[in-house]
């Protein structure tokens, strides 16, 4: 049933942020097609982990596509060829038997690597940090259903939610903008009307943390749609685009840091 | 060791209440001088963090992922139960109090399930005034399905991505008092061990993953929301990264072990495709509704086309042996009942080590009946799921599937103010062993995760740090350098064994096939005899030829992987020797000695109505059994039967 591939990587070795890297050439021989990309790593470390070799170091964790923990740019694509699909949900049979295939970590300023195809993503939690909640005090919540939200608003809201935060649609952008990330949880928000209070303060200060953190800006390449692996419409950058726009008019504070909870 | 469990006397619907109105409390102003630290950021962690910072406590959350949104609560597929009773179909609080008495086979405190039954109604409300985007009716208002058997329909849901949503809702009401100062976050820091002073909890000890450094903590009291061990399997649906570090350290200085013979099978997983599997993926079990499973009457069609198998040549066996409930048997019973059909040779499938372990789920019959649409609009990402990792498409070629480690209803011993046996030490979510008993219920683990964190743990906790007494200590004392040295020592002694040949993770794979073959789906005295002789030479083989490559002052994910493997070694024999101990067939364990003569599960309430909590005494095969009495006033224990 399944058939075996031998291939050729191209993996880059990175020792650390501040050393230099390049690519280093792997035999992956005898392959299951069946084997998902992160298994077929697993079976190469595997191998040279016997040799006593440093293994390739990657960031995954649930391998069913819902973590964001992993991602790698597999022959320039982020997360690979297979359209919706995260790294670890790729499976080899997408690859022909002596293919070449070239890995990389995510390239962006805002994402320094950490070690070979490891990288920072803590900008894209400093964006949630800077306003990407609604502030309710746990205990506090009425009753779930004293707010009626129109279904079709619940599942466009939805739609954005689904984002893993993996970042892949910043490797994807020629800007290494994280545009789709920011609009998704904006525009998630902005669309119940539980994110509606802080509506104006929160796209004014995601969008500020975002620039701060070295990402750059959306050009409408729309590269970023297609690389997301859950598929995240370019639409809520629109969203993004025309709320944060209405508040340069609407606003009526100065954005100051906030305080505490008190 | 005395295990007490403070649970409060009187009605059971006013225990709650009462208790919380009985704890001390900390004034506002003094919160701020209380450090606590949190070890995990799932629905637990991560709900616990963010309200005790709201509160304004000092807090510090460690997790081992680079950001707190990765914990594995996000892969929750189903739902969240609630006692809302929105559909007016007659649910309470006491009948979801009393579903979970019941599934948890009759092992489970009642107390502590009447409180998860309880708060369960202000999760919902919690999670939606976050904006959760649950799932809504075209009214507008929040929509419930039926799960897992139950007779009403109470469970919420967001698509088939529940925890993540919950878990989002809970990672940015952390983040948010990140931004406010109460919390810090320590990303890529994996817990090695628990400081004890003077017999309490100040702090642990952790490895910066990025740079190797080793480092203690300390605090006023330390809550471990670290997940279940059902890694030790090796394969199961747990992320890769899952592990039992934190709660067997814990262990290991003194705090009781209850029920970890208590593990979950789920039955609707992609079978394992070759020996470089890695993990397994769960399916729905919502699947079950609509596909029929069955394997060959004989063992020589295990290889033809399915589709080429006539009617007459099939063993549709759920339907066979359980006619009232067909496929929709519960967890337990389905699984089982898979793993004998593969046992008589009957399994489908690639051979995986000479066996083929697999069952069909066809969903022919509802396609015909209902139409393609009807079951694309179901099950259409399901499928596609399938379809991406199995490489077949389930609307031609029956589904494959077979059981899976999913859960583990054991966990550290906890009080009912989720206090360990180690004062200032506090268990949450399934990292505790409190609410399942020796079963859990589909869509009950997000709510008990929440429930802890949210509601539970910012009472309980304050009730302990308002009596907190003990001195301030430093980074000096003897005791943190003392568990400063033991981490040290250990991370040595892994990266230099006396004869590196195999890799941590080939020792991992042996320590899970022996444990599921011995302590899984069935269990039998000799088996688990056989894994007990096994386990502690197998532990022997790792110290001596665990090969680590790099060092421990850098980033390395073999060294990480082999301190967990380290600890499942231990657990794994725990495991064993509780279910050697469990002369009885209970939820999640069913040893085969004990089972009807129509091959069901036969408790023991005489001489087994008891949570085995057990005490580390040095020696890892002879640990010390403490037994705390179940007693049952409200729900009477009473056989479960789906036939």
């Amino acid at each position: 049933m399944s058939k075996k591939l031998n291939l050729t990587l191209h993996v880059w070795r990175q020792k650390g942020p501040k050393s230099s890297g390049g690519f280093v050439k792997y035999p992956a021989q005898g392959i299951d097609d069946h084997m998902s990309f992160l298994e077929m790593l697993d079976v190469v470390n595997e191998g040279l982990i016997e040799k006593g070799e440093e293994p390739i170091a990657f960031d995954h964790d649930c391998r069913e596509g819902i973590c964001g923990s992993c991602g790698v740019m597999i022959n320039g694509m982020a997360h690979g060829p297979r359209k919706a699909t995260t790294t670890c949900q790729l499976h080899m049979r997408v690859f022909s038997d002596g293919d070449e295939i070239w890995v990389e970590p995510w390239r962006a300023a805002a994402f320094p690597v950490v070690k070979d195809l490891v990288v920072d993503r803590g900008a894209l939690d400093r964006i949630v940090q800077s306003g990407g909640y609604v502030s309710v005090r746990t205990g506090s919540a009425p009753d779930a259903n004293n707010l009626a939200v129109p279904k079709t608003d619940a599942d466009l809201a939805m739609d954005a939610a689904q984002c893993i935060g993996c970042g892949a649609c910043v490797a994807a952008c020629p800007n290494a903008s994280a545009s789709l990330f920011t609009s998704a949880k904006i525009g998630h928000l902005a669309l119940l009307p539980q994110g509606a209070p802080e509506r104006e303060d929160r796209v004014r200060r995601m969008v500020a943390q975002h620039d701060a953190e070295l990402f750059g800006s959306c050009t409408q390449h729309g590269e970023c749609e297609a690389a997301c692996p859950k598929e995240i419409s370019i639409n809520f950058i629109a969203r993004m685009n025309a709320d944060f726009i209405k508040t340069a008019i609407t606003a009526t504070t100065d954005l100051k840091p906030r305080e505490g909870t008190e | 060791m005395e295990l007490r469990s403070n649970v409060p006397t009187g009605p059971i619907e006013k225990r709650w209440e009462k208790h919380r109105f009985d704890l001390k409390l900390v004034n506002p102003a003094n919160r701020r001088k209380h450090t606590v630290i949190v070890v995990g950021t799932g629905l637990a962690g991560g709900a616990a963090s963010a309200t005790l910072g709201e509160l304004g406590y000092n807090v510090h959350a460690f997790y081992y992922q680079d950001s707190p949104r990765r914990a594995h609560s996000i892969a929750a597929q189903g739902g969240i139960n609630a006692a809302k009773n929105y559909q007016n179909d007659g649910d309470s609080i006491y009948r979801l109090f009393y579903d979970t008495v019941k599934g948890g086979d009759f092992r489970a405190r009642e107390s502590n399930v009447y409180r998860l039954a309880e708060v369960s109604a202000n999760i919902i409300d919690q999670c939606t005034a976050q904006g959760v985007p649950f799932a809504r009716e075209y009214s507008g208002l929040l929509d419930n399905r039926s799960f897992g058997g139950a007779q009403v329909s109470r469970t919420f849901y967001a698509r088939g991505q529940t925890g993540q949503q919950l878990l989002l809702g809970a990672y940015q009401a952390l983040e948010r008092q990140v931004n406010a100062g109460t919390v810090t976050t320590h990303g890529r820091h994996e817990m090695l061990d628990l400081i004890v002073i003077d017999g309490v909890a100040r702090g642990i000890v952790t490895r910066n993953l990025v740079t190797g450094e080793i480092r203690a903590w300390l605090a006023d009291c330390v809550v471990l929301a670290s997940g279940g061990y059902g890694n030790v399997f090796y394969l199961s649906t747990n992320a890769k990264g899952c592990n039992t570090t934190a709660t067997w350290r814990a262990h290991r200085l003194g705090a009781a072990f209850a029920n970890p013979c208590y593990t979950q099978i789920h039955p609707t997983c992609i079978p394992v495709a070759g020996d470089y599997q890695s993990k397994l993926t769960l399916m729905s079990e919502s699947l079950r509704n609509d596909g029929r499973v069955w394997v060959p009457k004989n063992a020589a069609d295990a290889t033809k086309d399915p589709r080429t198998i006539p009617e007459a040549d099939r063993d549709y066996y759920l339907e066979r042996r359980y006619p009232a409930f067909g496929n929709l048997v519960p967890r337990d019973i389905a699984s089982r009942a898979a793993k004998k059909s593969c046992d008589e040779g009957r399994g489908v499938g690639p051979a995986v080590d000479g066996e083929r372990r697999g069952v069909y789920l066809d969903f022919a019959d509802s396609i015909k009946r209902l139409g393609k649409s009807k079951i694309a609009e179901r099950y259409g990402n399901l499928f596609e799921m399938y379809e991406r990792i199995a490489g077949e498409n389930p609307y031609e070629t029956p589904m494959r599937i077979y059981p899976a480690s999913h859960y583990t209803m054991g966990g550290l011993w906890v009080d009912y103010n989720l206090m360990t046996t180690i004062p200032g030490l506090f268990a949450a979510g399934e990292a505790n062993f409190s609410d399942h008993g020796a079963n859990r219920l589909g869509a009950s683990a997000l709510m008990q995760g929440l429930a802890d964190g949210y509601f539970v743990l910012p009472s309980t906790l304050a009730g302990y740090l308002a009596g907190f007494k003990a001195p301030k200590v430093a980074d000096d004392h003897p005791e943190v350098k003392a568990a400063v040295g033991r981490v040290t020592e250990r991370l040595k002694k892994l990266t230099s064994a006396p004869k590196p040949s195999r890799t941590p993770d080939s020792f991992h794979k042996e320590l899970g096939r022996l444990v599921w073959d011995e302590c899984g789906m069935s269990r039998t005295a000799d088996g688990l005899k056989k894994a007990l002789a096994r386990i502690p030479a197998l532990r022997e083989e790792f110290w001596n030829g665990v090969r680590v490559t790099g060092s421990g002052e850098e980033f390395n994910q073999t060294l990480e992987k082999a301190g967990r493997v380290a600890d499942f070694l231990e657990l794994g024999e725990l495991m064993c020797i509780d279910a050697l101990n469990r002369e009885e067939s209970a939820g999640g364990h069913f040893r085969e000695e004990h089972q009807t003569e129509d091959g069901e599960a036969r408790r023991n309430d005489e001489e087994f109505s008891y949570v085995a909590a057990w005490e580390h005494t040095g020696n890892l095969s002879q640990p010390k059994l403490n037994k705390e009495p179940l007693t049952f006033e409200y729900v009477k224990p009473s056989n479960r039967s789906y036939k």
